[in-house]
């Protein structure tokens, strides 16, 4: 199931609806529990679009309550604190002065998450391995497929890319379908 | 028992300095009269200082307001008469409106306590700062987003941290003697409680033999330390020092008895002032120069 998150109505819905800036931690925060109860209200397994193309300024205190925080809460291994449900996200209308802050907090917290620019191009932000971000490039250009496609296609052998994609999924850069994995960002 | 401490004929960072010798001495509950007649200019940085220092006094301090007509007519503009008229026992102040549609002054003197108020500067701010950084200062236009989210993160640096009220002012200016070209300048300052005490109420803060306000600066400016123990705090300050790295500029913050600074090729200030006279909060300035062809 695809879900679509409109920042900016958030925003405005659980701040202020004369804002269009998303500044300041508790802003950040406010929103995050804004997108975490439409998060809570749809089914088990979803890829979650979250919409900046109306955001204007996004500080860094922001991008940490938002994307950090909602990236770290998702992509928590498999424990007592397990995340609430199996939810993927892609980063959509994401500009340039975006990035600065998206990237700089991703990297402070070794995260990693696919975002979609106005032109509809897809990129991986924040910290993520050579090897993985080759396999969800590969993934991106020939959509779903299974290991020993992938294998080959980067010339690989197949230990080596079900580790990589063993850390795309639990990352939630790449979801996989029984045998199959398609990478987030790749049929949007 | 009055003391009156003479307001330099130009104030600024660095000689906002001297009016802090002359209080060193002065008990915390003795009045002050500030003395500005003679004053012609003052830096963002000197107006809001002199709003802390009002602040963080135990009685109203007086201010004779600047004999001259352009000068008081210029502060009025930046709003200073309005804050400086609940802090002070004004003498001498003019009667100008604060309008004046000055376009160097790029974002008037502006308290900040609140999440709210960083969203009001930063609505603010981006009306007013694309066309003259872009167009006065030639620094590409997708820098000015990155601009407000500098001042953004200073400002939230008083609402997070600073226990009370702040005030920031942006301004654009010539700064010809020490430089030759326009300047952008943030000045962001607070009488709260200064970084040294704010990192001493982390739970993780552990003190050292040479603890103290130079050491709490290099923390939380250089190394990015913040009192909270969540891993996502102390981007803030890192975003503007990235910023400023960027576009060649220049960081100080002021705070307690100490002074760091970020250097930038083309000035000389020292990176570690430390002994300085005691003074309360937070005082940051962050200046973004005219960008020139590359040689």
């Amino acid at each position: 199931m695809i879900n679509h998150i409109d920042l900016s109505s958030v925003l405005r819905r659980t701040v202020c609806d004369l804002y269009s800036d998303l500044v300041t931690r508790p802003t950040g925060k406010a929103v995050r529990d804004g997108i975490e109860k439409q998060l809570a209200e749809i089914g088990d397994r979803t890829l979650t679009v979250i919409d900046f193309s109306h955001v204007g300024l996004l500080d860094y205190s922001c991008a940490d309550e938002i994307v950090a925080k909602l990236l770290m809460r998702y992509c928590a291994p498999i424990t007592a604190d397990a995340p609430p449900r199996d939810a993927y996200f892609l980063f959509r209308g994401v500009s340039d002065s975006h990035v600065d802050a998206i990237e700089a907090v991703l990297e402070r917290h070794g995260l990693a998450m696919v975002a979609q620019a106005a032109d509809g191009a897809v990129m991986i932000i924040g910290s993520v391995g050579e090897s993985e971000r080759r396999a969800w490039e590969v993934m991106c250009r020939i959509g779903r497929a299974a290991p020993v496609e992938l294998a080959r296609e980067l010339g690989v052998d197949r230990a080596q890319i079900e580790a990589a994609l063993d850390a795309l999924c639990r990352r939630r850069l790449a979801m996989r379908f029984d045998e199959a994995y398609v990478a987030v960002g790749a049929a949007s | 028992m009055t003391t009156v401490l003479k307001i330099p004929p130009s104030l600024d960072d660095r000689t906002f300095e001297l009016v802090l010798e002359q209080l060193a001495p002065v008990p915390q509950d003795e009045k002050i009269l500030l003395d500005a007649r003679h004053t012609r200019w003052a830096s963002p940085y000197g107006l809001t200082a002199l709003l802390t220092l009002a602040q963080a006094r135990a009685e109203r301090p007086g201010f004779y307001a600047p004999e001259s007509d352009e000068t008081c007519s210029y502060w009025s503009r930046t709003g200073f008469f309005t804050y400086a008229s609940e802090l002070f026992e004004l003498h001498g102040a003019p009667h100008h409106s604060r309008s004046g549609g000055e376009s160097d002054v790029l974002l008037e003197i502006t308290p900040v306590a609140r999440s709210e108020d960083v969203h009001e500067v930063v609505g603010r701010i981006q009306q007013k700062s694309q066309s003259i950084l872009t167009k006065e200062l030639n620094i590409d236009a997708k820098a000015t987003m990155g601009f407000a989210m500098t001042l953004s993160e200073a400002c939230q640096n008083i609402v997070e941290h600073a226990g009370r009220g702040g005030w920031v002012a942006v301004q654009t200016y010539r700064w010809q003697k020490r430089l030759g070209r326009r300047v952008v300048v943030i000045a962001v300052c607070d009488a709260g409680v200064g970084f040294r005490q704010s990192l001493e109420s982390s739970p993780n803060h552990r003190e050292s033999d040479r603890w103290d306000d130079g050491m709490a600066l290099e923390e939380a400016v250089i190394r990015g330390v913040s009192r909270f123990r969540d891993p996502g705090r102390g981007q803030g300050l890192a975003g503007v020092r990235r910023y400023i790295g960027r576009w060649d500029g220049k960081l100080s913050v002021r705070s307690g008895t100490a002074r760091i600074a970020i250097v930038p090729s083309w000035d000389e200030d020292v990176p570690l002032q430390e002994g300085l006279p005691a003074f309360p909060g937070a005082q940051m300035q962050i200046t973004i120069p005219e960008r020139v062809a590359d040689k």
